[in-house]
This record gives C-alpha cells, sequence and structure tokens, in this order.
C-alpha cells in the first residue's frame, strides 16, 4: 500500500507563539519549530499498516525552508522518503488555498491512503483533511482513534460526543487520527542515521502545475486584520488550607453566585 | 434583511444544542436566521419548536438515511447546493468536529474562505477569533465569497426572539462520491444527565492528583452539584482515570466556561490552552508552586480529598 502522511511544522506549543507583525502570519522565525505533535501519531499508524501489510511511507510536508529539519525528524522515525513542497509564493496561504496544493502533491503522488494528524497545534483548524479529500473526490475517515485495514477496505472507529461511530471506507482515502490511536515510536540511532540518506524530492508550484497567484497572499480566501495579546491572567486569592479550605471555597463561589 | 444560514448541532439526547442558540442570537444582528437540519428522518419537526423560540424564520430540511447514514459529505452537497441557491449573509456553523467539517467541504465547494473557532462576528463581517491557547485575539474577514464562519461553544448569549418558522424540505441530491464514508454503527456511551462538556456553564476537571479512576467519583459528585460538566486533564486521561472525550486541553477539548474548577490539576500549558478563557477559575492542589495558582481567581492549597468532600458538604447544607 502506498501510504503518504501529511506532516506539518508548527511553533512547538509549549513556547510562547505569535503572530507576525509585518504580514499577521504565524511567527516561525523566533519559535521553537518542531513536527506537529499529532502528527506523530500519523507516522505511527503508517509504519504500523506498512509492517503489517507491506508497501511504502512518504511523508508530504508544505513549508518553508527550515521544514526540512522536520522531514528527517520524521524519516528517523522509519518512513521510506519525503516530499517537500517549497516555494516562496506559498508565504501567507489560507487553509483552501493548501489543500489546493496539497491535492495537487497527492494526485502526483498516486496515495492508496493519507494519513494526517486530526489538527495541528498551531491553527487547531481542523479542516485540512476534509478539504483534501473534497478536492480527490476520496472519502476521509476523521478523528481515528482506531484503523483497520483489510485488503482495501478502511473501518475506522471514532470518537463522538455521544460515543462513539464506525465507520467505514475504500482506498483511496484519507484518514485523520487522534493521539488515543498509537504510542509513537522514538527514533533509533539507526533510524536518525538512515534518514540522513533517504530521498528528499523538492517540488515547487510550477512542478505541481498550481498557479502562483491562486495561493499565498494573492490567492487568500481570509485575512487577519489585526491581532493583539490578551492581557495574561493574574492569579487571585490563594488560601493554604488549615481545616476550613472546602468551606471558604464555597464562599468564594456563593459571591460570584454559583451556589 | 438577507438570510443567514445557521446550520443546527443537535443530538438525540440533548435536542438543539445550546450553541445552535447562540448561532441564531449572532445570526439575528447579521440578517433573518434560517435554521438548516441536516439529520435523520423526522429531526426538523422535532427540532422546531426551539429554532422557533430563538428567532429562525425559516427551517430548511434534508433528512434521512442518503444524509445521516454517511460522514459529512453529503450534509456539505445539499448546503452548498442550498447557499447557491438563497445566496445568504452569511452561513454559520458549531465550531466542533462535525460543523468545522462541512464547513471545509463547502469552502472547497464554493471556493469561499472560513473562518474557524470564532467568538464574535460584527455586522461587517469582521470575526474575533482567539488563537494560541487563549493567548492572541485575532480579528479576521473572508476575503472570498461570503462570511462562512464556525461558532465556538459560550461565546454567545442566547436569547429567545419567538418566531414561527415554516419547513421547507430541501431535495437530496447527493452524488455517490459524497457517499464514500458510511457509518456502519452508532454506540452511544455518554451516561447520566450532565450537560454537554464544551457548552456546560460549569466545568469541575480532575487531574493526576485525583490518584485513580475510582477517585473521580468525587469530581463527579462536586460536578453534579455544580450543575456542571466532568473533564479530565490529559495526565489523567493518558493514566487512564477518566475516557478521553472529556480531556481539555491542547489535545482534547477547547472550553470556556462560567466556572472552571481544577482538582489535582498542575496547569501545564496542555490543559491552559483549552481552559484558560473560562470566566472565573477555582484550584485545589497539594502545591502550592503549581502554575493552575497563576490562573486561579480562588486557590486552595491543600489536599483535595479533603477540600473537596468539605465544599460538596457545605454546598448541601445550603442548598
Amino acid at each position: 500500500m502506498n501510504i503518504v502522511v501529511l506532516v506539518k511544522q508548527v511553533p512547538d506549543s509549549g513556547a510562547d507563539r505569535n503572530l507576525r507583525n509585518d504580514d499577521n502570519t504565524v511567527d516561525r522565525g523566533s519559535a521553537n519549530n518542531v513536527i506537529n505533535e499529532m502528527d506523530e501519531y500519523a507516522i505511527e499508524e503508517a509504519l504500523k499498516i506498512k509492517e503489517a501489510h507491506g508497501g511504502e511511507v512518504t511523508i508530504l510536508t508544505m513549508g518553508p525552508d527550515r521544514a526540512a529539519e522536520s522531514i528527517r525528524k520524521a524519516l528517523s522515525m522509519g518512513p521510506d522518503k519525503a516530499v517537500h513542497v517549497l516555494d516562496d509564493a506559498l508565504h501567507g496561504s489560507c487553509a483552501v488555498a493548501t489543500s489546493k496544493v496539497l491535492a495537487a502533491a497527492l494526485g502526483q503522488l498516486g496515495a492508496d491512503l493519507v494519513i494526517c494528524g486530526a489538527e495541528s497545534t498551531d491553527g487547531r483548524v481542523q479542516v485540512m483533511p476534509h478539504m483534501i479529500a473534497e478536492r480527490l473526490g476520496v472519502a476521509a475517515l476523521t478523528g481515528a482513534r482506531k484503523l483497520t485495514v483489510d485488503g482495501a477496505t478502511l473501518t475506522v472507529e471514532r470518537q463522538t460526543e455521544e460515543g462513539y461511530e464506525v465507520v467505514t471506507a475504500s482506498t483511496p482515502a484519507v484518514v485523520s487520527v487522534w493521539d488515543t490511536i498509537n504510542e509513537p515510536r522514538y527514533p533509533s540511532f539507526k533510524g536518525i542515521m538512515a534518514a540522513k540518506k533517504k530521498p528528499v524530492q523538492t517540488l515547487s508550484l510550477a512542478d505541481l502545475g498550481v498557479a502562483a497567484d491562486e495561493v499565498g497572499f494573492d490567492g487568500a480566501t481570509s485575512a487577519v486584520v489585526e491581532h493583539t495579546k490578551r492581557p495574561p491572567r493574574s492569579g487571585g486569592a490563594k488560601i493554604t488550607d488549615e481545616g476550613e479550605g472546602g468551606v471558604k471555597l464555597v464562599e468564594f463561589l456563593a459571591t460570584e453566585k454559583f451556589v | 434583511m438577507s438570510e443567514v444560514l445557521v446550520v443546527v448541532e443537535a443530538t438525540k439526547e440533548f435536542g438543539v444544542k445550546k450553541v445552535t442558540l447562540e448561532m441564531l442570537t449572532l445570526a439575528r444582528e447579521l440578517g433573518t436566521p434560517s435554521a438548516v437540519v441536516l439529520g435523520g428522518a423526522g429531526a426538523a419537526e422535532a427540532l422546531s419548536g426551539k429554532l422557533g423560540e430563538y428567532g429562525a424564520e425559516k427551517i430548511y430540511a434534508a433528512e434521512g438515511d442518503e444524509i445521516d447514514g454517511y460522514l459529512v459529505a453529503p450534509k456539505a452537497t445539499v448546503l452548498a447546493e442550498l447557499v447557491r441557491r438563497v445566496q445568504p449573509a452569511a452561513v454559520l456553523l458549531a465550531s466542533a468536529q462535525e460543523g468545522k467539517e462541512i464547513a471545509a467541504r463547502l469552502a472547497v465547494k464554493l471556493d469561499n474562505g472560513i473562518l474557524t473557532d470564532v467568538v464574535g462576528l460584527a455586522a461587517d463581517g469582521t470575526a474575533t477569533q482567539i488563537a494560541f491557547a487563549g493567548s492572541t485575539i485575532v480579528k479576521s474577514k473572508v476575503t472570498k465569497g461570503l462570511p462562512l464562519v464556525t461558532v465556538r461553544p459560550n461565546s454567545v448569549t442566547p436569547a429567545p426572539a419567538a418566531a414561527t418558522p415554516a419547513i421547507e424540505q430541501l431535495s437530496v441530491s447527493v452524488t455517490d462520491t459524497d457517499k464514500l464514508a458510511k457509518v456502519v454503527e452508532r454506540v452511544a456511551e455518554q451516561k447520566g444527565s450532565r450537560p454537554e462538556l464544551t457548552e456546560a456553564g460549569v466545568v469541575v476537571s480532575g487531574g493526576r492528583g485525583v490518584g485513580n479512576a475510582d477517585n473521580f467519583k468525587l469530581v463527579e459528585e462536586l460536578a453534579d452539584l455544580l450543575g456542571g460538566a466532568v473533564g479530565a486533564s490529559r495526565a489523567a486521561v493518558d493514566s487512564g482515570f477518566y475516557p478521553h472525550q472529556f480531556q481539555v486541553g491542547q489535545t482534547g477539548k477547547t472550553v470556556s466556561p462560567q466556572l472552571y474548577v481544577a482538582l489535582g490539576i498542575s496547569g501545564a500549558i496542555q490543559h491552559r490552552a483549552g481552559m484558560q478563557t473560562s470566566k472565573t477559575i477555582v484550584a485545589v492542589n497539594k502545591d502550592g508552586e503549581a502554575p493552575i495558582f497563576e490562573l486561579a481567581d480562588f486557590g486552595v492549597v491543600g489536599d483535595l480529598f479533603k477540600v473537596v468532600p468539605q465544599a460538596a458538604e457545605e454546598i448541601r447544607k445550603r442548598k
């Protein structure tokens, strides 16, 4: 099975994150950049499927030069190769345009199965799997906590607010996964060394047949007008329980009219 | 005034969800709200009373297995047809998994911009969003097409405005491509009468400090006394204390209740990401240096196994 895993490089969610003041895009220059955490679960799932059913695992990333670091990191977990969509004109692209570019790349790669994280920690928008599936005319099984592959049949168990659903589709398809699906492996020393030699193909917009004015700021379908930092919360009263902590807590709740 | 389409979020258990009433309230600022019900047979009829109470002037319905038996693709197809026909001033959906997914497909079908996790929407289409774990306020606009936005629960106070909507059944013309992801089973797990986590006015959450799954009864008891929902930190979920669907934080749900009670939660950034826009925050933790106290409006440094039962007893006394 030809599996492609979508990997996004994001600013570390454990550090202070900002939008840039000059063009309102995510500041990727000052922050520590890492693989989007949920994507590691997608890579793990792809590797497990390859181990059980054979095939090839390809990493697909759209991002600036420095995303190459995350691609090597992803490859060190075990995938066979990677494709980096790299083009200066992509800076400022909205989700709709991003899905156009990724769908074009996936079309060229001829994936049977596309696996991605359910959301990225920077935007948390969750729209990419369905946008890509819509463009490719394939099924999207989103938010998987369990994925079973039986020949060309995929079965996914997904959490819902009322419980869970079991959903099926045939390949080709897009599957997005939550962090409940598996436990991602750590790259081994051997894996890290091997990753340095794995092929990484760079594709430009011209290679994909996407015009520059369909992406970036020119092709954006939405725009950030302004952004401000929310004032940080300041802690209020803090008491130490000396036998009356519960009562004092309820007294506070009563003054705030919650009791 | 032109129509504003509100795609209804409802569940079998709770009926029309509160976020739907919030969207109807928001829609009235922008135009004339029309509710769109995409669901099982008879859904629109069952929901029409509540939708009318909050100002839906009209209800569009597409119902049955063709719509409900698959993941969101058929819903997006029907909605796209409706948008092309009525040319609404805006389309509002809930910022939950299904709402975002329908919106995603609609955006591609119409080549239209999309804004998610919106907490406010001005008449000129400028949306307010909260980004980066609640640390940044963003104003943004759709620059191509109509305002297509998903609204985060607990953003607007729902206000009633009586209307008596007529139901228009939409002809369903879904394609084979829309029916590729088939739902073969739906299993209900939610137990009891607690409000849904993202919509609850009060959320009581437990963390690693709760110690084990059995002790979560203490968290549930306090939640029930306050009429709230139960949440859990990632540490508690990863340790198997409580199911994943109740996880609050970066890789779980984002909540923004009137009151958030954190029990035995240290307040790692992963957790704060999901709760720091709560109006009032209260914390109980035995570690006085825990970062959760930096956010808490009222904090108790102490043993939650002493503080919480005493608080529960005190609430019962006052009732």
